[in-house]
């Protein structure tokens, strides 16, 4: 598996596309230390940019890796290297050098403008952690999504359709049940809600470590409780874990059974 | 025996294209797998290299059943259909790649020298034609020393030249011992070559046997008809 991963890893850290990620994250870096001037606000205006980029990267770099190797897993699979060992390389590929385009982009401004010395570096760093934990979900969910549709844009579609479910539309689902069944508690509904989908599980956990979570009233207050213990991190970290497990396991098990 | 296959199965969503395959491949011979497009070939040859997962049946290679396995495949060398590469690489990476993956000894050198391949080892593979692509294919496949071979139409592109060592190189691999399996529509390259033929049609075996024994059941002169005759039903 590890000489595919390095291939794949090599084969993705020369593409063009692999420099524009990490180019764009250096220059929004950059532009929101110059603008805010402050290491922690920017660390919350990249909290929401991340959040929804980082997921709509894995997605679209997943999908499009999938089906552009298309020949070279053909090549592969005619030599003696287990499927999985294919399939698991190539996934491993793709979430490393996306991840080391983040951490790379992100980190180089803002050790630069010294975050080693001020006292947001574990937000900086929880944030990197989320980052690369939606890239690893995001990837695994796209990868199995294209191993499963033969048709490039149908494949496309999905996982497209995937992104915006769990960041736009799931948040609309959230709030209308929210205020449709206001008369009932839903500490609990909203915490396991929350805890399901792991773009808002991800926002949930920063903003909490950011201490904003004042602005967030009642709710703010449960979350708090919940979330902001070491237990409640731990359990999130570990959902988070959870979500990165099983689209592996889906690809093993789709890689399995397909036939080329 | 080199393969021997049991009652092979295999459906494509509503399209049986094997319908219970039993077929043995001794050791040293050199066979022809023919069929009209679409009798199920290359998926016969795809499932003994586990690219394409039987729904029923069993297969061996070299006494080991493959179900699961993948080891056994550092004893195949395979000639893929259309040559489908990797197009952002060189050739010599490509042929690098390979010889990493596998981890066994290779002889390359002298097989780009016998296809004459030198000047597009520094080229990218998608601007190699057709013609070179199958060559740089043959490498891949030749440079390795394995007891099985197969090739999957490898003379799709080739000049005549290269048909001429092609044909030496696979003679060369039977001297050695080896055993080697054949598609391919070239009836001339197929009689030249060939020690067995294995006639598919629908998903089964219609014929096996020597090409004398095929234009004595067909009662034809020329290979080449005798194929066509095949299937009319004449011999039967």
């Amino acid at each position: 598996m590890l000489k595919i991963l390095k291939y794949s890893f090599y084969d993705l850290i020369r593409s063009r596309w692999s420099y524009v990620y990490f180019l764009f994250y250096l220059a929004l870096g950059f532009v929101l230390l110059f603008l805010n001037n402050d290491v922690s606000k920017a660390v919350i205006t990249l909290m929401n940019v991340i959040i929804v980029l980082v997921p709509l990267i894995g997605t679209i770099f997943g999908v499009m890796y999938y089906y552009n190797s298309r020949e070279f897993t053909e090549l592969l699979l005619a030599q003696p290297i287990k499927r999985s060992s294919i399939f698991l390389g190539q996934y491993f590929g793709v979430s490393g050098s996306l991840t080391l385009s983040l951490v790379l982009g992100l980190g180089i401004p803002f050790v630069l403008y010294g975050l080693l010395r001020s006292n947001a570096i574990f937000d900086f760093t929880l944030l990197l952690v989320t980052g690369a934990f939606l890239t690893f979900i995001f990837v695994g969910l796209s990868f199995v999504i294209a191993i499963s549709n033969e048709n490039k844009i149908k494949g496309f579609g999905y996982a497209v359709l995937l992104w915006l479910f769990l960041a736009v539309v799931y948040d609309g689902l959230f709030l209308m049940s929210l205020i449709m069944f206001e008369e009932y508690p839903l500490d609990t509904f909203s915490l396991v809600a929350t805890a399901l989908n792991p773009i808002d599980l991800s926002r949930i956990l920063i903003l909490l470590k950011l201490d904003i979570s004042a602005l967030l009233g009642y709710t703010g207050a449960i979350f708090k409780k919940f979330f902001g213990t070491d237990l409640g991190f731990v359990i999130s970290l570990t959902i988070l874990l959870l979500w990165t497990i099983l689209p592996i396991l889906g690809l093993q098990y789709k890689a399995k059974r397909k036939d080329f | 025996m080199t393969i021997e296959i049991n009652n092979l199965h295999k459906k494509f969503g509503k399209n049986q294209v094997l319908k219970g395959v039993d077929l043995t491949i001794d050791e040293g011979r050199i066979y022809a797998i023919l069929g009209p497009n679409g009798s199920g070939k290359t998926t016969l040859i795809k499932s003994i290299l586990g690219m394409v997962i039987p729904n029923k049946g069993q297969i061996s290679v070299l006494e080991e059943p493959i179900k699961k396995g993948w080891k056994y495949r550092k004893k195949i060398d395979y000639l893929p259909q259309i040559a489908n590469f990797p197009p952002n690489i060189k050739v010599k990476e490509l042929i690098h790649m390979i010889k990493d993956l596998r981890n066994s000894p290779s002889e390359e050198e002298e097989l780009i020298k016998l296809f004459g391949l030198e000047p597009f080892l520094k080229k990218k593979l998608s601007t190699l034609s057709g013609g070179t692509k199958q060559k740089v294919n043959i490498v891949l496949t030749f440079m390795f020393d394995s007891p099985l071979i197969i090739l999957d139409e490898p003379t799709t592109g080739l000049d005549p030249k290269a048909l001429i060592r092609l044909k030496e190189l696979i003679q060369k691999e039977k001297a050695q011992g080896k055993t080697i399996l054949i598609t391919s529509h070239i009836m001339q390259f197929v009689e030249e070559t060939a020690d067995e033929i294995v006639y598919l049609l629908e998903g089964e075996i219609y014929f096996k046997g020597s090409i004398a024994k095929l234009l004595e059941q067909t009662e034809q002169t020329n290979f080449e008809h005798a194929i066509a005759a095949i299937t009319t039903g004449s011999h039967a």
